[in-house]
């Protein structure tokens, strides 16, 4: 309760501080945006930052892409509410790098160029592979970026203390939130148009930096105050939550058992084992961080930065699960579904009773908070500059320069044709987010990650390893995954017919699961394989140069 | 294509294909397929027992290990264990078995072009 009490009397200060935080983490980014700028030359350095990262910097720039608004406070404040169920997400988020170390990372970086369709279309007609990786891209990256501007929206609302009725700067919660996305568009626009992957790289390496310490900080206060004994934590944790050992339980969140329900039942243990697939196949194939395996000049390099990134996320993950324990037991469930009820003011609430605790009252609370709010917000920054950088080289390099003009341009106007892209996406996901800022989105990013299983995913395994695949295959595999996940996900109850769902007073549902993985993932594969064989088409001279080059780097950009 | 690095050119399709059906590429084919294939399917599988085990195995998952530590959490924890010991192991085995044998290929590929 005090952190609640206190809470009121530190708004304002925590407001104040969040605030000079934030503008100077954008006055930063965006000097480092303008340097970037000026070392942008040539369409290597805006679509891969000239390839002059090294390993270690693009480990951490790929922390900085990937730990999402969903993983930093979503995590913390699933494991906050339901226990244990949060830590099955951080799993699947980790062990997916493995395919990506194993199966892609080096392949990829060894064959491509710019952009997931270089590896797809290198021994494929141009046009429809092309096509279908820029329609799937760019899918994917809406479905993210909304899911992390409408978050963006509602945690500024939060973080800043406007709840109903009160105002900020004359504006109220809901202009407020208007105003906060678009002030994120706008950024994301300014970082990738004018910073390119340079910016967009020193900004995500910067967050990371900033996510990484901030989490460790509040992970040692954590444990320091169960004096480093991680049993009491949890102990704690669970009589907060009111439901004792069930808390360090797997089944709260997902897999509910329904009593006297056993058709539910069953349906929401295929929904864990869904989404446990989708997790851990669907990060080798998202786009905005396949591009950033380019911007190292080896495919070694794009190896370490695997591993970089593995130690760095991992140890995140590790980090999430002490915030998430440690709110549930010194803010309590109560007081965090009061601030919001899916659990994402978890980690900022944390932060507040921790610095309330070991900084000395509530000014220190308030620094915690302002600070935690801050890195929260360059989160969200960095994540959607990746994906906005993402779409806008799909569209640039595959759609224009070689549907559109067969591959008949100069790099200066394909460059040119990106930014305009970006300034493009930018203005859509603006609009899109404002549409849904009402709505329950939480299942998009869940939703990317199915997609990215379903479609991309076969599509790259299949043309980095099966020497028969064809552009019948490729284009089959990525609209026909895209398709089964995007369909199944519209009929399910996340979309309509259930009390949580988007569309909460109209019901369409017939597809049970929230998580369509489990159907759309093989069915993506089979499409790939039924697509190969329908089509003759062979180039088994392609094939040998792909195979080749993949595997030796010879030739490699 | 608007392409800024020339190399690929220079090397004939033909080329390609002679390096492709080399014993020497073959053998560098079959060492990282023989380490990525098994190893893929190995932490899949291993993966897939612990969210099966989370689904419908509560029973076990919930048994005591020591204080408030349950075995949920350790097989979680051995999740990240097992993902940092396949990464380093791959790198060594990456460094040792196939950058070697990559580096000859492609130094004789691009070498074999200037001639």
């Amino acid at each position: 309760m005090s952190a609640i009490l206190a809470a009121e009397a530190g708004d304002t200060t925590a407001r104040n501080i969040t605030i000079v935080l934030f503008l100077v983490f954008v006055a930063v980014t965006l000097a480092i945006t303008v340097w970037a700028s000026r070392q942008t030359k040539t369409a290597t350095d805006f679509y891969a930052g000239g390839r002059a990262f090294s390993g270690f910097q693009n480990g951490m720039a790929i922390g900085g892409d990937y730990m999402s608004a969903a993983s930093f406070l979503g995590i913390a404040g699933l494991i906050a509410l339901y226990g244990y169920d949060g830590f099955l997400y951080s799993i699947g988020f980790l062990v997916a790098w493995l395919v990506a170390l194993l199966l892609v990372a080096e392949l990829l970086r060894n064959s491509g160029k710019y952009t997931m369709a270089d590896v797809l279309a290198f021994r494929m007609r141009q046009r429809p592979v092309r096509t279908a990786a820029s329609v799937s891209t760019v899918t994917v990256s809406i479905f993210y970026l909304i899911a992390q501007m409408v978050g963006a929206g509602a945690l500024v609302a939060l973080l800043l203390g406007i709840r109903p009725g009160t105002t900020f700067l004359g504006m109220d919660a809901d202009a407020a939130k208007i105003a906060t996305i678009i002030l994120v568009g706008a950024l994301m626009i300014v970082y990738v148009t004018v910073g390119g992957m340079k910016g967009t790289t020193y900004v995500q390496i910067v967050k990371a930096f900033l996510l990484m310490s901030g989490a460790a900080i509040m992970t040692v206060l954590v444990l320091a105050k169960f004096n480093f004994n991680l049993s009491s934590l949890l102990g704690a944790a669970a009589d907060q939550s009111g439901k004792g050992e069930a808390f360090l339980e797997p089944g709260l969140r997902y897999g509910v058992e329904v009593a006297g329900n056993a058709k539910q039942t069953f349906y929401n243990k295929m929904d864990l084992l869904s989404l446990g697939i989708a997790l851990v196949l669907g990060t080798a194939g998202l786009p905005h961080i396949l591009i950033r395996f380019y911007t190292v000049p080896t495919a070694r390099a794009a190896r370490k930065s695997v591993l970089w990134a593995i130690g760095i996320i991992g140890t995140f993950y590790l980090f999430t699960l002490a915030l998430g324990f440690g709110a549930a037991a010194l803010v309590g469930g109560e007081a965090i579904r009061a601030q919001d009820a899916a659990g994402n003011t978890a980690a900022p609430q944390l932060a507040e009773a921790l610095g309330i605790d070991f900084l000395g009252g509530d000014t220190g609370g308030a620094v915690m908070l302002a600070v935690i709010a801050a890195v929260a917000f360059a989160t969200i920054l960095a994540v959607v500059a990746g994906l906005t950088l993402a779409s806008s080289s799909s569209i640039a390099h595959d759609f224009y320069a070689n549907v559109i003009k067969k591959g008949q341009t100069s790099e200066g106007q394909e460059v040119k044709v990106a930014r305009i892209a970006a300034f493009a996406i930018g203005a859509v996901s603006i609009v899109l987010a404002l549409f849904a800022q009402k709505l329950n989105v939480a299942f998009l990013v869940a939703l990317a990650f199915a997609v990215a299983a379903s479609g991309n995913l076969p599509a790259i395994l299949y043309s980095l390893f099966w020497k028969r695949f064809n552009t019948s295959g490729a284009v089959w595999a990525i609209y026909g995954g895209l398709l089964a996940a995007v369909v199944l996900v519209f009929f399910s109850p996340v979309v309509s017919g259930a009390p949580t769902s988007m569309f909460k007073n109209s019901d369409w549902q017939w597809f049970p699961l929230s998580n369509p993985g489990i159907i759309s993932i093989p069915f993506g594969f089979l499409c790939g394989w039924i697509g190969t064989l329908l089509s003759k088409e062979s180039d088994e001279q392609k094939y040998a140069e792909l195979e080749v080059r993949s595997l030796t780097g010879a030739g490699a950009h | 294509m608007t392409t800024d690095a020339p190399a690929p050119a220079s090397t004939s399709p033909e080329r390609y294909v002679e390096v492709q059906r080399s014993d020497e590429f073959a053998g560098l084919r079959k060492a990282l397929r023989g380490f990525v294939f098994p190893m893929t399917a190995a932490f899949f599988l291993w993966y897939a027992l612990y969210v099966i085990l989370s689904a419908y195995a509560r029973g076990f998952m919930d048994t005591k290990v020591v204080g408030h530590i349950n075995v949920a959490l350790v097989f979680g924890l051995l999740q990240f264990v097992s993902t940092f010991l396949i990464a380093w192991y791959y790198s060594r085995f990456a460094g040792a078995k196939i950058d070697p044998t990559a580096d000859k290929i492609r130094g004789e590929l691009e070498n074999g072009d200037k001639e």
